[in-house]
Order: C-alpha cells, then sequence, then structure tokens
C-alpha cells in the first residue's frame, strides 16, 4: 500500500511560461545574445557603409537629394588629375610614414627592453605623443611649419644665424609633404614602440641565454630569435598602423588643409573638402568609397605576407 | 573653416566691452535717415515663438547686442525668440537638414547663396524688404543681389550685412618705397610691390586654402583683368583670354611677395602683420580694429591706412563681400512673427546699435546707414562703409547658385592662380584646368 503510493507519486511538473520555453530554446536564445551586437554593428557600421556606397553612386548635393547615376562619380574622378595626387600622396604617405614609424619604433622598443634606470616613468614619457589629442599635436606642429612664425627657423635665423631666410616647410609641394609625414612619424612611433615591447617581453630570456652559449653575435641573436619571434605581433602592429595611416586625416587638415595647391591632400581629406566643404557628397563618397580596395589590399598584404606561419597554425615551423 | 579662424582672429579684439559701451553710445547719437513709411501689416499669430540660427559671434558685441534686440522684440510683441549660435562651418550643412527635413528653427541667418538654393522652401519677404528699402534710403548693390530671386523682385533672402577685404597697409613703408597712396593701376601696384620687396617691407596676399583672404585674392586679380567665372547664364567662361592675363600677371607678383603665403590661412596675414613683417595685404576691418585696441600693435594701426583694391580694367573695385543672408523657411508656423522680427532687427533702434557694437564689420546693405556713427568714428575705417556697394560677386557674373559656393569652397580659382605662381602649370594649362573643374559644379 505504501509502496504503491510512493510509486505512484508523482511531482508535479511545473508548468512553464511560453516566455521561459522560449528562453529554453537554443536557435531563440543565441539569435538574442547576438542581437546587441549585431544591432550596433547595423546601426553604426553597415548602415553607414551602405550609405556611403550609394551615395557614391548618386549626385547628392548639401541640401539637395540626388539621382541614381551609375558610375558617373567614379568616371569623373579617374580623369582628375586631383584624385590620383591624392591616390599617390596616400600611398606614399602611408608607406614611407609605416616604414618610418616601424623602424623608429623598433628601436625604441630595443632600447626600452634593456633594463634602465626609471623604465617606467620612461615608458610612460614615450607614450604621450600617442596621448596627445591629434589636433592639439597637429596645432603645435602647424606652428612648428609656420612660413612666418617658426620655432625652427626661429632658431636657424635669428639664434644660430646659419640661414637668412626661413625655411619652407609647408608652402611648396615635397617639403610639405615630407614635414606632414615627419608630424605623423612623430606621432605613430610610441604605439608601434609599446606594441612591439610588449612582444619582445613575451620572448623567452632562455632562447637568448642558449644562443649566448653558442657563441652568437648581437645581429644573429636578433636575426634569429627577436626577429621570427616578433613578428606575428608585427604584422597585426603593421595592419592596425597602415590603416590608421592611410585613413590619416586630423594632421593633414589641421597642418596645411591639403594645400599648397592640394599637393597633400590624403584621399580622406580630399574625400572631406569634396563631400563637406564644397557640398559635392556623392563624389566626397565616391573617393571614399575608392579608398576600400586598398584597405582591403593593405590588410590582406600584412596577413598573408607576415603573418601566414604554419606555426601560427600550431604546425611545425619549417 | 576660414571663418572659425576669423572669429579667433577676433577675439584677439580683445576690446568688447569699449566696442559696446561705443555702440550704446552711437545709439543715442546717430541720426539715421528715415523715410515716413507705413510698416506692412502683418498680424503676429497668436502664441507664436521663433527659433532662429545664426553664425556665432566674431565679437562679443555682435551676440549680446543680437540677444538684446531679440529680447526688445519679446518684450515689445510678446514673441519669444530663441536664438541659437552655430560655428560659421556647420550653419550651411544644419540649413540643408532643415530645408529638407521641414523642421527646426524658423529663421535662418546663413550665408549670402543660402536662400537661393531653398529658394522653394523659404517665405518670400518682399514686403519687409520694399518696406526697409522704402524707409532706410533704398538697398545697396550686393543686398538686392542676394536678396532678390535671380530676375525677379521676388525678395527670398534678406541681407543683414555682409564682410569685404580691401588693401590694408602701412604708411611708412609706402613712403619708403616712394608711394603717398596705393596706386591705382595694375602695373603700378607690380611696381610697388617689386619696391616694397627690395627695402624688405613685403607685401603678401594668401594663395594658400584661405576661404576669405586667398578667394578675394583670386577673384580681384581675375575681375581686375575683366575675367569672370561664368556669364549671366551661368556659362562658364573662366578659360578666356583675360584669365591668362591675370595669371601672367600673378606670376610677375608673386615672387615679390613674403615666402609662406601658398600655405597661407584666413589668420596668416593678420599675424604676420601684427608682427612687423607683413606691410600690404587684404583683410576685414577686424584686423585693424585687433591692432588699435592692443597696447603693444596700437603703434602699427596708426602706421596703418585702407584703400580700394586696385581696378585694373574692372569699372569699379573688384571685391565682392561675405553677405549674411536671413530667411525664412516655409515650415514655420508662424511667418509673420518672424518677418516682423526681422523687420524689427533691421529698425535703425536695433540695427544701428549692433552694427556699431560689431565695429562695421557686418557693412550694412541699406543706404541709410552710411550716417552710422560707426563709419565716422574712425576716419581709416571709411572705405569699409560702401562694402555692400561693391558690384561684385561670389560667381560673378553668373546668377547665384550653391555652384558658386563650392568654386569658392574647392578654391577653384585660388589655385588656378597659385599653381602658375608657383610654376607648376602655364597659365593656359591652368585656366583650362579651371574651366575643367568649374564645369563640374555648373552644370
Amino acid at each position: 500500500m505504501t509502496v504503491a503510493t510512493m510509486t505512484d507519486w508523482n511531482r508535479t511538473r511545473i508548468q512553464q511560461g511560453w516566455l521561459a520555453r522560449l528562453f529554453d530554446n537554443k536557435a531563440f536564445l543565441i539569435f538574442m545574445c547576438l542581437l546587441p551586437a549585431v544591432g550596433l554593428l547595423t546601426v553604426f557600421l553597415t548602415y553607414p557603409l551602405g550609405l556611403g556606397i550609394w551615395l557614391s553612386f548618386t549626385d547628392t548635393k548639401i541640401g539637395r537629394t540626388g539621382n541614381w547615376i551609375g558610375f558617373e562619380n567614379f568616371e569623373y574622378l579617374l580623369e582628375d588629375p586631383q584624385f590620383w595626387t591624392a591616390v599617390f600622396y596616400s600611398v606614399f604617405y602611408t608607406a614611407v610614414a609605416t616604414f618610418g614609424k616601424f623602424a623608429l619604433g623598433l628601436w625604441l622598443a630595443l632600447l626600452l627592453n634593456r633594463h634602465l634606470p626609471m623604465k617606467n616613468l620612461l615608458r610612460a614619457i614615450i607614450l604621450l605623443p600617442w596621448i596627445v589629442p591629434t589636433v592639439l599635436s597637429a596645432l603645435a606642429f602647424w606652428w612648428i611649419y609656420d612660413p612666418q612664425f617658426s620655432i625652427i627657423s626661429y632658431l636657424a635665423t635669428d639664434v644660430v644665424g646659419i640661414r637668412e631666410k626661413p625655411f619652407d616647410f609647408l608652402s611648396t609641394t615635397w617639403p610639405a609633404r615630407w614635414s606632414l609625414i615627419a608630424a605623423n612619424i612623430w606621432r605613430g612611433i610610441p604605439f608601434v614602440a609599446i606594441s612591439l615591447l610588449a612582444g619582445l617581453q613575451t620572448i623567452s630570456p632562455s632562447l637568448y641565454e642558449a644562443a649566448l652559449l653558442d657563441g652568437s653575435t648581437a645581429w644573429q641573436r636578433f636575426r634569429y630569435i627577436t626577429f621570427p619571434l616578433l613578428l606575428p605581433i608585427l604584422a597585426i602592429v603593421m595592419t592596425f598602423s597602415i590603416i590608421f595611416t592611410f585613413t590619416d586625416f586630423q594632421l593633414v587638415y589641421a597642418i596645411t588643409r591639403g594645400g599648397p595647391i592640394n599637393s597633400t591632400h590624403l584621399m580622406a581629406t580630399l574625400a572631406f573638402q569634396r563631400g563637406i566643404a564644397g557640398g559635392e557628397l556623392g563624389e566626397g563618397a565616391a573617393i571614399a568609397v575608392a579608398m576600400i580596395p586598398f584597405l582591403v589590399f593593405a590588410t590582406l598584404f600584412s596577413y598573408f605576407a607576415l603573418a601566414r606561419r604554419k606555426w601560427q597554425q600550431g604546425e611545425a615551423s619549417d | 573653416m576660414a571663418f572659425i579662424i576669423r572669429r579667433r582672429e577676433s577675439i584677439i579684439l580683445g576690446a568688447a566691452a569699449a566696442a559696446m559701451a561705443m555702440g550704446r553710445a552711437a545709439n543715442a547719437q546717430s541720426e539715421i535717415p528715415k523715410a515716413d513709411v507705413p510698416a506692412p501689416k502683418l498680424p503676429i499669430e497668436k502664441g507664436a515663438t521663433l527659433r532662429l540660427l545664426r553664425p556665432a559671434r566674431f565679437v562679443e558685441p555682435d551676440e549680446v547686442i543680437f540677444r538684446a534686440n531679440s529680447a526688445k522684440f519679446a518684450k515689445e510683441t510678446g514673441v519669444e525668440v530663441k536664438v541659437d549660435f552655430v560655428g560659421w562651418e556647420d550653419i550651411r550643412q544644419q540649413t540643408a537638414v532643415s530645408a529638407n527635413t521641414g523642421a527646426g528653427p524658423d529663421i535662418v541667418l546663413g550665408w549670402a547663396e543660402d536662400p537661393h538654393i531653398y529658394a522653394d522652401k523659404v517665405v518670400e519677404l518682399s514686403d519687409v524688404a520694399e518696406y526697409l528699402g522704402k524707409k532706410y534710403g533704398g538697398w545697396m548693390f550686393l543686398g538686392e543681389k542676394f536678396g532678390k530671386k535671380a530676375k525677379t523682385n521676388n525678395w527670398i533672402g534678406l541681407p543683414m550685412g555682409g564682410t569685404g577685404g580691401p588693401l590694408v597697409y602701412r604708411v611708412s613703408a609706402l613712403k619708403e618705397a616712394g608711394y603717398d597712396k596705393v596706386p591705382t593701376t595694375l602695373p603700378d601696384l607690380l611696381k610697388l610691390c617689386q619696391q616694397l620687396q627690395k627695402i624688405k617691407k613685403p607685401a603678401g596676399f594668401a594663395l594658400g586654402n584661405a576661404v576669405g583672404d586667398a578667394n578675394g585674392f583670386a577673384n580681384w586679380m581675375l575681375w581686375a583683368h575683366g575675367g569672370s567665372l561664368v556669364d549671366e547664364d551661368g556659362k562658364v567662361t573662366i578659360n578666356s583670354k583675360e584669365t591668362v592675363n591675370a595669371l601672367n600677371y600673378v606670376k610677375e607678383l608673386y615672387p615679390t611677395f613674403i615666402p609662406g603665403t601658398m600655405s597661407w590661412n584666413d589668420i596668416s596675414n593678420n599675424r604676420a602683420y601684427a608682427s612687423n613683417e607683413l606691410f600690404f595685404t587684404a583683410n576685414g576691418v577686424s584686423m585693424y580694429f585687433a591692432l588699435k585696441n592692443d597696447p603693444a600693435t596700437k603703434a602699427i594701426a596708426d602706421d596703418t591706412e585702407h584703400a580700394l583694391l586696385t581696378q585694373g580694367v574692372a569699372s569699379s573695385t573688384p571685391m565682392s563681400a561675405t553677405v549674411l543672408n536671413a530667411m525664412v523657411f516655409k515650415h514655420s508656423k508662424f511667418p509673420n512673427a518672424a518677418k516682423a522680427y526681422l523687420a524689427f532687427m533691421m529698425e535703425a533702434e536695433q540695427y544701428d546699435p549692433w552694427l556699431t557694437g560689431c565695429l562695421g564689420y557686418w557693412s550694412h546693405p541699406l543706404n541709410a546707414y552710411d550716417k552710422s556713427k560707426v563709419w565716422s568714428s574712425d576716419p581709416k575705417i571709411a572705405i569699409y562703409r560702401s562694402t555692400m556697394n561693391n558690384r561684385f560677386w561670389s560667381g560673378y557674373k553668373g546668377p547665384i547658385t550653391q555652384a558658386a559656393g563650392t568654386v569658392a569652397a574647392e578654391y577653384i580659382l585660388v589655385q588656378m592662380f597659385a599653381s602658375v605662381a608657383a610654376g607648376q602649370a602655364t597659365p593656359a594649362d591652368a585656366a583650362k584646368e579651371a574651366e575643367r573643374r568649374t564645369r563640374r559644379y555648373y552644370r
């Protein structure tokens, strides 16, 4: 009797609400968890990107909705010498500035990796150019390069007296281009140096000790230990650096505004100049869209040329 | 963009308080002649309130007196006016959004061609404009040009003032170079600049990306040689022998300039002038006041004079003005209140203190204000009095369109001159390139 009662007893199944059942559904749960991220990406990334691409196929102006004109904007740009100057300078600026930043940044990282007195303070100071808002440092460089009030010209002409005339930093094509590259390198070094420093510190000291026992030279240690082990992080940092440099806007816009005679326009500043200042939104968007292939190429290059090593995928090295 | 800098340039004016005191004094003194004309009947809508968007102040009294006048309007009519000040470089975009969405401010004080871009979206202001014209001695040339819709008598904008940039120079430097005043012909102007260079007191005009100064210089050179961007119908005429003449002239003139003008922006000539490095340039009235009100540069101001831009073959001084142009949007629920407000702001009791407080930076568009005390307060600024009577405008000789604004913002003319001056292009090629670029916007 007792036994029978016991077997008969059943725990009442709690009737779950439809909401709870819904959330038990795996597919629904995945959807819900992804929704905030997808929503943010759609609203703030996909939509503006899509809108930009759509605008580039229209003749929209500020204050007037445009009509679909197909590839007309791009056809015009193909024949526009200013656009090609901007393409050339964007590539040149990115290539030279990235090279400069990496050469100096790596050097700085190697120095900082040694045991120096007040190491942490030094590292903090190194980061300063990176922390200062770009526009502020751009304004500082604007003064440094000023045709009349440049501190460098002042020192050279009035204090040291090695020159008669002030330096011409910004009013002819090539000096202006190099001046901007110098400013960009100055600003970019800390990012590279600190990132590479992080990479350097992951390299096990025992490797160096072993190499020392084998009688290696400093160059050999750098070439066969430091460099290969640094390569993965180098690839990542370089990808970022190329993207940042190629899409640079603030430095150029604050210092030269694309002048003299459009010789220092980057694609980003030219897009802004045409789209916002000039009011030709469609054309500006077309220039911005024309940057995409370059960025994709740069990213793929960094990844495939520098980072695709077997050991990164967990296989044995060649 | 240049406009921010203009504003910054004027921050150094530092004489805001003094100017305001001057404004109040002028209010009491100025005798603005008025004709006895009945005001248009504008029954103000019940419960009306207004929102107004205008460019940020360039000197403090610009904002203070403007707000005070608006408050006075609220007191007299019961219509509250909320005035928003936005950056000079942002107002065009905000106007565009407001025009397209049919929401936002009732009134916008925008730039010269803005009401013409939104001609179908703004309220006609003919009654107010005609009333003001009759009462205050008629509209000046640029006032009418930018107020009326092309080839009609319908007012779609109400120009409230304009700023121009005539020649500013050091009297002592000219004397040293052997001149009592600025020569009136272009060959003599070139000789003067060469002479100034010889005595190491050089001239300099912006050829960089300076919206105000560089476009002013480029237009001057073009117009003084009889050239024009487009003809009366907006057909591009920049590739002409007049343009080539102008380019050849600038090619000779440029080497006499102080180094670095290719990279100048709107503030550069002010700074160089204030530090005794530049002795002959063109600028708005603000530079003179900045020098005059700073004890450190008072001596430079005392040695400074103004002159009209050298005419060349033009029939009058080849200068335009940056016009502040008011418009009322059709989406406003209270168009009568908006019109009454604009008329109120242009009446002598309100307008003259504002004009004076702004030190004449926004030259008046109505003839009667020639008598404003601000113009006789300092004989050296008298030349700015007739800025709005200049016979040239941005995009001369064409109709007022968005394209003219784009050509200026894109520095098409500036770069045409700069490329020849820098030796990067022949005059013929530069004119052709400017034609190609201009065509793109005038299509």
